[in-house]
């Protein structure tokens, strides 16, 4: 009641808060953080388009490790889709321990479903821990993990505009895996030297590797960036970030 | 549509301080949304109808304060612009993004008793 002037008005009061609205979730994602780091475990947001090979390049980064006399990375994962657990199957039977994250209408993971999951995983004895996230070029972008780092996979089909019209996940991304680069011979409309230009416009470190998980090709760059941290042993500031070579 | 959540996430939000400050009503809410936030405020806004039915926030106006991004050079602080690479023309440096991420709730007007 305002006492001023005894009006019997209520008071209106403004409060202060400067506080970011999903600090809740960045709170949560730091205790994930602070558990993955206890453990000595890599954990990896892989982000990207639906279909543009994320669950691909995990089988194949699975093949592409056991094939490497003397690798040992342990390699695990959750999948998240709005329904089914297909991902998750299908990283099991590349060899990649895994659970499925169904998030019924969600278009993205946030650090509170990736916690649950991993009451219900065996985790700490993992290398790596990849969160594959919904397929969704936007909401992922913006919600905290407790990730080491953010990966965001763009197939050459989808175009070399995506990073211009999508800048915020790109923006996000500490690295970008090009994949399905077999594909380019098929593709004369794909201009790969746009595609780099276009992310250098949105991505501050434009690492960028190309892969194809069909033949290959590319695939030991991009386990040598995983190395990278094993050496390093260290968040992702302390890792050298990876230039690509040319697309 | 991640509006929903941030949205809800707001209201918890708003619910904590006022209770804090023992308010009685809720009148207007200050919210800054950066350009590279991800967030589409025609969507924000539509969820925040949507949603603060039947809260202490029925009745508070919401105020959205957009936030062009900016760039700069970590190592000589050189302005980047938008629409070039970002990295600094002068160093290399990688640009670093000084303001527009933001989804921060700067202030609420609250009735106190």
């Amino acid at each position: 009641m305002c006492d001023t002037c005894g009006c019997g008005d209520p008071e209106i009061v403004p409060v202060e808060v400067q506080e970011k609205i999903l600090s809740d979730n960045d709170h949560r994602a730091a205790h994930n953080r602070e558990h993955f780091r206890a453990a000595g475990v890599v954990a990896l947001n892989l982000m990207g388009s639906p279909g543009a090979g994320k669950t691909a390049l995990l089988e194949a980064t699975a093949a592409a490790l056991a094939a490497r006399a003397g690798s040992g990375y342990r390699v695990g994962a959750v999948s998240g889709d709005l329904a089914t657990d297909r991902d998750s199957a299908r990283l099991e039977r590349a060899g990649i321990r895994s659970r499925s994250i169904t998030t019924g209408t969600a278009c993205h993971l946030d650090a509170r479903l990736v916690h649950q999951a991993l009451h219900h995983m065996d985790w700490r004895d993992l290398d790596y821990f990849f969160i594959e996230n919904v397929g969704n070029l936007v909401c992922p972008a913006i919600y905290d993990l407790g990730q080491e780092a953010n990966v965001v996979v763009l197939s050459v089909t989808e175009g070399e505009d995506k990073p211009l019209k999508y800048p915020v996940i790109f923006q996000k991304a500490d690295l970008v895996v090009v994949t399905k680069t077999d594909l380019v011979p098929h593709l004369p409309g794909i201009d790969m030297q746009a595609l780099r230009d276009n992310i250098a416009q949105v991505m501050p470190t434009d690492a960028v590797l190309e892969v194809s998980a069909v033949t290959g090709a590319g695939m030991a760059d991009w386990l040598g960036w995983l190395d990278a941290f094993a050496t390093a042993g260290a968040p992702v500031a302390a890792v050298p970030a990876v230039a690509g070579g040319e697309i | 549509m991640h509006e929903y959540s941030i949205v809800q996430a707001l209201l918890g939000q708003v619910e904590r301080h006022a209770r804090q400050h023992r308010a009685t009503a809720v009148h207007r809410l200050h919210v800054s949304i950066g350009e590279l936030a991800g967030v589409e405020v025609p969507l924000l806004e539509t969820a925040y109808t949507t949603f603060r039915e039947r809260t202490l926030c029925s009745a508070a106006d919401l105020e959205i304060h957009p936030v062009p991004a900016s760039w700069s050079c970590p190592d000589c602080s050189r302005e980047i612009a938008k629409g070039t690479a970002l990295r600094c023309p002068d160093c290399g440096s990688p640009a670093r993004l000084t303001c527009g991420d933001e989804i921060v709730l700067d202030r609420i007007e609250m009735e106190v008793s």
